[in-house]
């Protein structure tokens, strides 16, 4: 136990001094946004998400590292992000990858956010599918793999509370009402996607549209 | 094994998962039915159970669950397969989502696209839980998965600081512990 403290000490203090200090500006503003990375270290940062993010949960880990912990993009223009690459067609993660990417260092970037984020989760499925034989008789792996899938639906949701708080801030009652319209039709009710969406977007963008002489009430 | 000889099995490939990568309108999982029908049913790659299988290694592995078509070209044409498979499903769609993103920031600052922003993202965190619900659905979990997702969605937005990596732990863990309970409680 004489030699435990040195070395906990030595990691508890690494890891979560620097989450202190990425928490303690949640999100940036635009004034305070960090200077455009170099493509390298954006391709590396989310190369790091593809490979660690077991169970998915990515949209939740990339709002994490390139909004609160290099502060590369401000909450709103992530979460505008995160509308459209639900609405073009695509898997979500790789669209709000290749959205993140052009935002921050155009298409370039883009290309390089979405060869990074891809890579690793390639070459690491195969094997995970190579070893699946392997140990699919193990009960406690299958528990494990279970218990992490269901946490990483959590930083998914997460996101999803922190667009509802900027709906929140809006002040304004048509988005909230689209918002819940939207996750009752086709998260509940399980009406097909497209409809749904033909349906509320018009009269969603129909409700916030500028009117002249109008102000905003 | 595969009836349909007259196409390579890399051109096989590409001509099921481009068109599908342009029509995933709602993400990766609205195309799930559609990849196993033509996986199983019309190409016949393999078994409806392998499929099964497949899909849940997809669902474990690292990177989105549409990881799905890389494992199906593994299966069907090893690591050229994968390669070929994941750049025919996401490429597409990519270049797609590149050229609206170019487009939708041309005009970044007008009154109607400020507009159209906030009319649009209420649809997308929307979809965002609708997302959470049909992954549970798909994977048939039960009350103890829901509980622990909104566990930690709730963490994480009252304790910010939370390293995500604990909190997939403490998913492992949970999981686990009803792993024993349930294994002593046959016992008993």
């Amino acid at each position: 136990m004489v030699g435990t403290p040195r070395h906990a000490t030595a990691l508890s203090l690494h890891w979560p001094q620097q989450e202190r200090r990425i928490m303690a500006n949640p999100a940036p503003a635009s004034e305070d946004l960090a200077p455009p990375p170099s493509l390298f270290k954006l391709g590396s940062v989310l190369f790091w998400i593809g490979v660690f993010s077991f169970g998915g949960g990515l949209s939740g880990w990339i709002h994490r590292q390139v909004v609160h912990r290099h502060r590369w993009m401000t909450n709103d223009d992530f979460l505008s992000g995160i509308a459209l690459a639900q609405i073009v067609p695509g898997a979500n993660v790789t669209n709000l990858c290749v959205y993140v990417g052009y935002r921050i260092r155009g298409a370039l970037g883009a290309t390089m956010s979405l060869f990074a984020l891809m890579s690793g989760p390639t070459v690491l499925c195969v094997f995970v599918a190579i070893g699946y034989h392997y140990v699919q008789d193990y009960p406690v792996l299958h528990a494990c793999v279970d218990g992490v899938a269901a946490a990483a639906v959590g930083l998914n949701i997460r996101l999803g509370v922190v667009g509802t708080q900027r709906i929140h801030r809006m002040k304004r009652i048509a988005p909230m009402i689209a918002m819940v319209a939207t996750f009752v039709s086709v998260g509940v009710m399980e009406w097909p996607l497209v409809p749904v969406v033909l349906i509320i977007a018009p009269l969603s963008v129909a409700a916030v549209w500028p009117r002249k002489g109008a102000s905003h009430a | 094994m595969r009836e349909d000889s007259s196409l390579s099995p890399y051109l096989a490939l590409m001509s099921v998962f481009v068109p599908l990568s342009l029509v995933a309108i709602g993400g990766g999982p609205s195309i799930f039915a559609p990849i196993q029908k033509e996986a199983v049913d019309v190409q016949h790659w393999m078994s409806a159970r392998e499929f099964i299988e497949i899909f849940a290694v997809a669902r474990v592995a690292p990177g989105p669950g549409s990881m799905l078509g890389t494992l199906i070209g593994w299966k069907v044409a090893g690591w050229g397969g994968a390669i070929v498979a994941t750049l025919a499903l996401f490429l597409p769609s990519s270049l797609l989502c590149l050229g609206v993103s170019t487009v939708w920031n041309r005009y970044r600052g007008r009154e109607w696209h400020a507009a159209l922003e906030m009319g649009l993202a209420p649809i997308g965190t929307g979809l965002m839980f609708s997302g959470a619900i049909a992954i549970f659905r798909m994977a048939d979990a039960g009350p103890l998965a829901w509980g622990l997702a909104v566990f930690v969605a709730a963490m994480l937005t009252w304790r910010p600081r939370m390293h995500p990596f604990a909190l997939l732990g403490v998913g492992a863990l949970v999981f686990n512990l009803e792993l024993y309970l349930a294994h002593s409680g046959l016992f008993r």
